[in-house]
């Protein structure tokens, strides 16, 4: 569990106009890990992913990539890094079938020519070593449930073989057996290496699949906890700010000396 | 703890922390024990591949047939109306006058349809996009009339002449497709005030004399006008198209099945291929009984062919595919969509240049009613009765051939029986809402049953 980051934040700050969304925040994401971020609505979470995923530029701060600080202008960027990001929207395209969506912008080419077998041939093999139940890779998303376009969406995430996965509350509105395949495959993602950064208002999945438990709120770091070591009520607190920890009470006095 | 069903696979990824004995509650201990929240004991057999749910199609003929059943039920109609429509009106048309089925009469309409399916593949291109272009029929006027008075009028080479007025097309498509991709006016807009513009323009350039005759014996006169009389002629391009299809069919299937996933069974591919034979044979057949194959057809098949190549078989036209099912999803792909947009609109106004110099071809000249009339709005019908959606992201180029038969069909009928234009016009539009109402039905099937 030690060793070094794959990506890391140290002291990222961003504004939008009079609002200071994110102030300070420390954030490290190391291989084979499931970090969850949580926090209430309007706490930064969206703000930081899309800090990472190269949508917004932080103001202030340096964001490492395996020990190297790199800038981030263009989601394709952060792409070209190996950070892969699944947003809550998923962005898949309805009237495309599973190969060409999860091809989508890297399809395989055989003479200038799209070559469909080979693109079907890997996608089969993708969703097998995932353990992804889909009707067919040839069916357009349309007919498929919302779990399964979920899975489909993180595994289209994958093709472009990151090191990083940041998964954007992805078993929101889900029921409860695509929840419990999607929280699968976020244990598979990690299982294999990858460093998974986990969004989610849900405590329940939280506790089941995350290592690491970053707490933030109202744009600040407020803890990061071991899940083994931590319950539920305690995250809670954190969220809503009931809680009184170190972490908490430095940066009050880091505010405080500041002004 | 690690006999816990609720924390499948997890165990041993934890080192610290599980020694200290007299801890603190486990969090498995506060999770809820029911309800949506609690977590999903999570099966950790290998789970197949296939879902069982799955319906699989039988092998053979009975298999295609239930398919086809099930995607009809489904709101999958592709062609199907749009033939089934076609059948109609050549069995109406024919049974009232028996000139309508002549080998002269459909070789004439071999030839018309041309100009308007031209201008109609351009339109599938802007309707995969869910966009529309209004400005076709004027592009397509201002084209000839570029050729015309560049050849006639100042003549200039005829090759040189062609080639500016397609360019002059592309042109056009640029400046509408970058008003509309990159300052963001809806193309429905910029493109109507192209259809004045653009009319503007070809009024100006025509001058005084408003009317530009063609010699008759330039390229776009000759293309639109040869015929090759030779017998060897229509079949060969009937056998070209029949192997190309099988060719490229058996191909695929082989790959396919060397890469150990599904592909079509032999049976399929016959079947497929004996049809595209009979109607390609047939339609060989009735050209040689008049004059024979005209180039502006052989013309107009190509272009299908390598548009529709274009389409599903390149990146490019994944990508127009894509842009017509979720924008966001294109953009975050990485898909350029400002030059998707502003290329397909490229494509649209070449494709009314290609076929306004075909119309022109067709009664010799350039005026100031080129490109008028009900041409716009018989090429949109013509994708739109070919199949393609006017919803985006759905559709063929050789909707545009069905589509433009369809039109081309009625027009010809009808000025056989000596019915008047406003007649004319009215059983077209009936003709275009039907295609629309069947488009917006099937949509709303292909929802119900999962497939929009």
């Amino acid at each position: 569990m030690a060793g070094q980051p794959v990506l890391a934040l140290r002291g990222v700050s961003k504004r939008f106009g009079a609002v200071q969304a994110l102030t300070h925040i420390e954030l490290e994401v190391r291989a084979g890990e499931v970090l969850a971020l949580v926090g209430d609505n309007g706490a930064g979470k969206s703000t930081l992913v899309k800090a990472v995923a190269g949508v917004n530029q932080p103001d202030e701060g340096v964001i490492e990539w395996e020990g190297r600080p790199v800038t981030i202008h263009r989601p394709q960027d952060a792409q070209q890094l190996g950070i892969a990001t699944v947003y809550q929207d998923l962005a898949l395209c309805d009237n495309l079938d599973v190969v060409a969506n999860l091809f989508l912008g890297r399809e395989i080419r055989r003479f200038g020519v799209l070559d469909e077998v080979a693109m079907e041939q890997r996608s089969r093999t993708l969703l097998d070593t995932l353990s992804i139940r889909i009707p067919s890779v040839r069916i357009p998303i349309a007919s498929l449930s919302g779990g399964q376009r979920q899975v489909v969406a993180i595994a289209r995430s994958l093709i472009g073989s990151p090191k990083v996965v940041i998964l954007d509350e992805p078993t929101a509105a889900l029921g409860v057996e695509q929840t419990a395949q999607v929280l699968d495959l976020v244990e598979r993602l990690s299982g294999q290496g990858l460093g998974v950064i986990l969004i989610s208002h849900n405590m329940a999945d939280v506790m089941a699949v995350a290592d690491r438990i970053a707490v933030l709120r109202l744009g600040r770091n407020n803890g990061i906890f071991d899940r083994r070591g931590t319950s539920q009520e305690e995250i809670i607190s954190a969220i809503t700010g009931a809680t009184d920890n170190a972490v908490t009470r430095r940066q009050a006095r880091g505010t405080e000396g500041d002004q | 703890m690690t006999d816990d069903p609720n924390t499948p696979g997890d165990e041993g990824r934890f080192t610290e922390g599980r020694h200290e004995e007299g801890r603190r509650k486990l969090p498995e201990e506060s999770f809820p024990t029911g309800g949506v929240n609690a977590p999903v004991p999570v099966a950790s057999e290998a789970t197949p591949a296939v879902d069982p749910r799955l319906i699989v199609r039988q092998e053979g003929v009975k298999g295609y047939l239930g398919e086809f059943r099930r995607r009809l039920s489904s709101g999958e109609l592709g062609s199907l109306p749009v033939v089934l429509a076609l059948v109609v009106i050549w069995a109406v048309f024919g049974s009232l006058n028996s000139t309508f089925l002549s080998a002269q009469n459909l070789s004439n309409l071999s030839q018309q349809i041309v100009g308007t399916g031209m201008i109609a593949i351009g339109v599938v291109f802007v309707l995969l996009l869910g966009e529309i272009d209004l400005s076709i029929g004027s592009v397509s006027g201002l084209c000839a009339a570029i050729y015309a008075v560049l050849e006639v009028t100042h003549g200039v080479n005829q090759w040189v002449a062609l080639l500016c007025a397609l360019v002059s097309g592309a042109a056009v498509g640029f400046i509408q497709g970058t008003f509309f991709a990159r300052v963001g006016v809806p193309a429905f807009v910029v493109t109507l005030a192209g259809n004045l513009g653009w009319n503007g323009l070809m009024l100006q350039i025509l001058g005084t004399s408003g009317t530009v005759n063609l010699s008759g014996t330039d390229i776009v006169s000759r293309l639109y006008s040869t015929i090759y009389s030779q017998q060897a002629a229509a079949y060969g391009a009937a056998t070209a198209g029949v192997l190309l299809f099988l060719g490229a069919s058996l191909l695929d299937a082989t790959r396919r099945r060397s890469a150990g996933i599904p592909s079509r069974p032999v049976a399929e591919i016959a079947l497929r291929t004996v049809a595209l034979a009979v109607v390609a044979y047939l339609a060989a057949y009735t050209l040689n009984q008049y004059k024979g194959l005209p180039l502006a057809l052989l013309i107009f098949l190509i272009f299908i062919v390598v548009l529709d190549f274009v389409l599903r078989r390149t990146t490019y036209g994944r990508q127009v595919f894509a842009l017509g099912g979720n924008i966001e999803g294109a953009r975050r792909a990485g898909i350029n969509v400002p030059r998707i947009r502003i290329t397909v609109f490229m494509i649209c106004s070449t494709m009314a240049a290609v076929g306004g110099l075909f119309l022109a071809a067709q009664i010799q000249s350039a005026s100031q009613t080129s490109g008028g009339g009900n041409l716009l709005m018989n090429a949109i019908a013509a994708a739109v009765i070919g199949g393609t959606s006017l919803f985006g992201g759905r559709g063929k180029t050789w909707s545009a051939l069905l589509g433009a038969l369809v039109i081309g069909s009625i027009q010809s009928g009808m000025n056989i029986q000596g019915l008047s234009n406003a007649i004319q016009f009215m059983i077209t539009g009936l003709v275009l809402l039907a295609a629309v109402v069947i488009d917006s039905l099937a949509r709303r099937t292909q929802k119900a049953a999962g497939r929009a």
